[in-house]
């Protein structure tokens, strides 16, 4: 399993979690977790997924996650999860 | 698993905060290129540079997109030159010639600054020393990625007050030869007592002797991610305060240690430490000064700031320490001035003075930093303050280094700029009595004794 965390923050529109997990399933990327809240009006949800069947490389599939977030007005970004982990867990 | 809360604390570290790892600095060990022939010793040193360092930008672009943190610089350290050359140098021009090929290899390879242009004289110098040391001043103008620096002292040697006496010359030979760049060439150059053998940091990086073939530093930064962390605690006692800053520390260097673990990884080049420093930049909200302030100084410099800074440096330590499994480098927060906003405003609101920031360097890393001075400062007023700088270093058994700017044809009221991360500076003012009397001297301050600590 390689973990990584999709993070999306934006104004709250219809449709972004499907879109982002179409994209998702499209990439045979596995959802794990997500969680997701409404602060002030904006959109933040978190995605823990395991990319480790991807069908597309890292920076491939990270920057079109980018371009789909443009699409639709949100920021989207991909980061490994050890980041986090490292950060906050001992 | 890991929660919301804690993704969205992390990214606004990087995002608003100005979390980044500063530099990823690879150490390459030159002992081999040794050459008595000039021309085979740059050809040799090329090579080596070229070929270790060819995937360190590319590794260093990896690791920041996919782990989403900014890794702001990627460098290279190397063998002091003076090691290198004291077989084929038989000039300070012998000695440009490496500084030339050091700068087409750093811009081959595409690192913005290659440092180790280097002696190491805290006792003696070899003719071929300096050699070198008089060569920097032509090698720093002819080149845009090289940095230099020179250990004059330690506190098992003393201090060399004869290479004291040559780096104040040099320093000012330095700034006339870049002062149509408001003496740039100075921002290059550092003085050092007790240099470290793995800094990541420039200008003041080399590969010391008693380093492998080649090895990953990494410097690690976050002054912006502290300030936030502490603007929670306003008002509260020094125990929470401390605690805060030990917290958000440890935070900071564990990034520090993952992307030196992955470059060291991928790169199939050793680990070798974490500079826990907090390194400022100019831009806002990524400030030392911002920090002590945030502490309850009305301006840095006030009275106080060498007690707050005292205790923000042992609380990063603190909280570092544990994050790495290997720390080392400078490790301490950083006080240079032009490249801290908030250093800056503070000079130029009368608050901040040379004096108090050369009490400041006894408590912290790493001493009278990019501080630009008036331009008809005398070599041996700059010798004087780099001696005096030196004595801290050695008595107090710590790294102490002096980065002086003497800005050609501007005085206290003008600013000097120098661009990108070096930043902008006011011109402070400097004690005008002279000292050529005790620059003059020849020989050495012998080294301090260790015993009767009182």
């Amino acid at each position: 399993m390689k973990k990584c965390i999709i993070t999306v923050v934006g104004k709250d529109a219809v449709g972004i979690i499907a879109k982002v997990c179409t994209y998702l399933s499209e990439t045979n990327i596995n959802v794990l977790d997500i969680a997701q809240t409404i602060v002030d009006g904006y959109f933040n949800m978190m995605t823990i997924v395991d990319v480790a069947d991807a069908t597309k490389e890292f920076q491939v599939y990270s920057d079109e996650l980018e371009k789909l977030g443009a699409e639709i007005g949100v920021a989207i970004h991909c980061q490994r999860e050890e980041i986090f982990e490292k950060m906050h867990r001992l | 698993m890991i929660s919301i809360y804690e993704v969205n604390e992390t990214n606004q570290m990087i995002e608003q905060e100005n979390l980044d790892v500063r530099t990823i600095t690879l150490g390459i060990h030159l002992m081999d290129c040794i050459d008595s022939d000039l021309k085979k010793l740059n050809d040799k040193i090329y090579q080596k540079i070229t070929t270790s360092a060819k995937d360190l930008v590319k590794t260093g672009n990896d690791i920041e997109k996919e782990f989403g943190i900014p890794i702001v610089n990627k460098r290279i350290s190397i063998t002091p030159v003076s090691l290198l050359g004291s077989a084929a140098c038989k000039s300070p021009e012998d000695y440009v010639t490496i500084a030339k090929t050091l700068d087409r290899a750093a811009e081959a390879v595409g690192v913005n600054f290659i440092g180790g242009y280097s002696a190491l004289v805290s006792k003696a110098m070899t003719a071929s020393e300096e050699y070198l040391i008089r060569s920097i001043p032509q090698a720093l103008a002819c080149t845009e990625r090289v940095c230099s620096s020179i250990n004059v002292g330690s506190t098992k040697t003393g201090i060399n007050m004869d290479a004291v006496r040559i780096c104040g010359e040099i320093v000012k030979a330095t700034a006339l030869a870049t002062k149509d760049r408001d003496s740039l060439g100075c921002a290059k150059l550092v003085v050092f007592c007790n240099a470290p053998d793995d800094n990541p940091f420039m200008a003041g990086a080399f590969l010391g002797v008693t380093e492998g073939d080649s090895v990953i530093n990494v410097g690690v930064s976050g002054p912006g991610v502290v300030k936030e962390a502490i603007t929670h605690v306003r008002g509260r006692g020094f125990e929470e305060l401390c605690e805060t800053i030990k917290k958000t520390a440890f935070k900071v260097t564990r990034v520090g240690q993952l992307v030196a673990g992955e470059a060291s990884r991928r790169m199939g080049v050793p680990f070798g430490i974490i500079d826990l420093s907090l390194a400022p930049t100019p831009a806002v909200g990524d400030s030392v000064a911002e920090i002590l302030e945030e502490i309850g100084l009305e301006r840095v410099g006030a009275p106080g700031t060498t007690a707050a800074l005292a205790m923000l440096n042992d609380q990063v330590k603190k909280g570092g320490v544990m994050a790495s499994s290997y720390v080392g480098g400078l490790s301490g927060a950083f006080i240079p001035v032009s490249e801290d906003r908030g250093m800056i405003d503070a000079v130029k609101a009368g608050a901040l003075t040379i004096e108090k920031l050369e009490a400041m360097t006894c408590v912290c890393s790493v001493g009278l930093d990019m501080i630009a001075i008036p331009g008809k400062t005398s070599s041996a007023t700059i010798s004087g303050i780099i001696a005096d700088e030196m004595a801290i270093g050695m008595v107090n058994q710590k790294t102490t280094a002096v980065r002086l700017i003497p800005v050609i044809g501007k005085d206290v009221g003008d600013t000097a700029q120098f661009g990108g991360l070096l930043g902008y500076a006011p011109i402070i003012p400097v004690n005008e009595y002279d000292c050529s009397g005790f620059i003059n001297r020849k020989g050495r301050i012998p080294a301090p004794i260790h015993s009767f600590k009182n």
